[in-house]
């Protein structure tokens, strides 16, 4: 199935400058993020490293980055294990300090 | 009671209102009562929802000796938090300096000079992010000025914790839900304190706003900025909304109810009202509270209230409109 993902600028350098990079990953046994990131590693290879890192026993989201699907963040429905559709919009951010402060 | 004994003592107390036609969608009759309830933050001294925390951020320093009459306040601040701070600051005699985005409504910024304050701007590029880097430097190179610091004080959250939520339990004992703008994340982690110690089963969920490119083009990853004050254990769901459901929802809500908001409370309703159409798919009860965090007066130089949503959305890339 394919998802599109919008980058932000910052990692663009990793997408030859394309601010949204539609990926196939297999749908076969239900889909998550984890093989999305993967998938996008394997056409951009570098990206990942700057999404997850090593943490205890496994990897997690960088603190400062922050992924949505279908405008919900992922860290509330399973963060990696987030489940993936076809069809589904995948934006991934920078935090920052937004909102009306 | 309304009566009170100056400007500054009348914070809070604002009403909660219904909002019928937006909720009568979600009542199909034979399913759910699904009800969406707004909290009218507008109705505070300044006229928004930043003056529970800005007052609470000042009394507390004059309580702890940190700021005393004649000193100078310093603040990062897209203007909200900076006029309540500036308005009580020129009744006790008190500078303010405020470091403000460029990219913020000429509005804010002709209401905070009006209130005496200055202003520092920063560069538009990371948005509110540069604010507080900007603030941090000056603040170093002025140790005796007083940063109250929204983004980590504790009194910012414990106004909403002894007062918001406590008001909305007391106005809507059934509520389900409770919706809210996510910038300091103050309010979302006072209200859902109180809720998870008084009722644990309200969910609280946070809306986002999602900006142009421009505020996210950081130099590196690192100058990333989560608030001190953020425990992504207090939210149970956390929404980015853009500015093109923003804007159609403040017309909405203006449309079907005659509450004139700010841009930033359409992506708070957005969410909300994706909260009623789960609430309505799995057949479920709901009172939905949600913030209306101030009225749209400020905004009105952004362009989001006239013309064509395509146009409005057009306008708002590149600005803080929340």
């Amino acid at each position: 199935m394919a998802i599109e993902v919008r980058i932000p600028t910052i990692l663009r350098t990793y997408t030859g400058g394309a601010k949204e990079v539609t990926s196939a990953v297999a749908a076969e046994g239900g889909s998550n993020l984890s093989a999305l990131i993967d998938s996008l590693e394997a056409d951009h290879p570098g990206i990942k490293d700057r999404l997850v890192e090593a943490k205890d026993s496994g990897i997690e989201l960088r603190r400062f980055i922050n992924v949505y699907v279908n405008d919900e963040d992922v860290r509330f429905i399973g963060s990696l294990d987030a489940e993936l559709s076809d069809g589904d919009q995948v934006v991934i951010l920078p935090a920052v300090a937004g909102g009306a402060a | 009671m309304v009566r009170y004994d100056s400007l500054l003592a009348s914070v809070g107390n604002t009403p909660l209102v219904g909002l019928p036609r937006l909720s009568a969608p979600f009542n199909t009759g034979t399913g759910p009562q699904i009800r969406i309830w707004a909290k009218l933050e507008d109705r505070n001294p300044t006229g928004s929802i930043k003056d529970r925390p800005a007052l609470k951020m000042v009394e507390q320093a004059e309580k702890e000796g940190t700021l005393r009459p004649g000193c100078t306040i310093l603040e990062p601040t897209s203007g909200n938090t900076g006029i309540p701070i500036a308005m009580a600051a020129k009744l006790k005699g008190d500078r303010t300096v405020f470091v403000m985005p460029e990219n913020t409504s000429e509005e804010r910024r002709q209401l905070l000079r009006m209130w005496g304050a200055e202003i520092v701007s920063s560069p538009a590029a990371g948005g509110s992010n540069e604010a507080v880097r900007v603030a941090k430097k000056i603040a170093a190179e002025h140790p005796d000025w007083v940063m109250l610091y929204q983004y980590g004080n504790d009194a910012n959250a414990l106004a909403h914790e002894e007062g918001t939520g406590p008001e909305i339990l007391a106005d809507l004992p059934s509520i389900t839900h409770f919706v809210a703008g996510l910038g300091t994340t103050g309010t979302l982690m006072g209200v859902s304190r109180f809720f998870r110690a008084a009722k644990p089963e309200v969910r609280i969920v946070a809306a986002e706003p999602r900006y142009g490119e421009l505020v996210y083009g950081l130099r590196n990853l690192d100058e990333g900025f989560v608030p001190e004050l953020y425990d992504a254990e207090l939210i149970d769901g956390r929404f980015s909304v853009g500015p093109r459901d923003a804007v159609r929802r403040v017309r909405e809500l203006l449309e079907l109810e005659g509450i004139f908001a700010g841009i930033s409370t359409g992506a708070i309703l957005h969410a909300a009202l994706g909260q009623a159409a789960k609430a309505l798919k799995s057949g479920e009860d709901a009172d939905i509270a949600f913030v209306v965090a101030d009225g749209g007066w400020k905004y009105l130089s952004t362009g989001a209230y006239e013309g064509t949503v395509d146009e409005a959305e057009e306008k708002l890339e590149g600005q803080l409109w929340a």
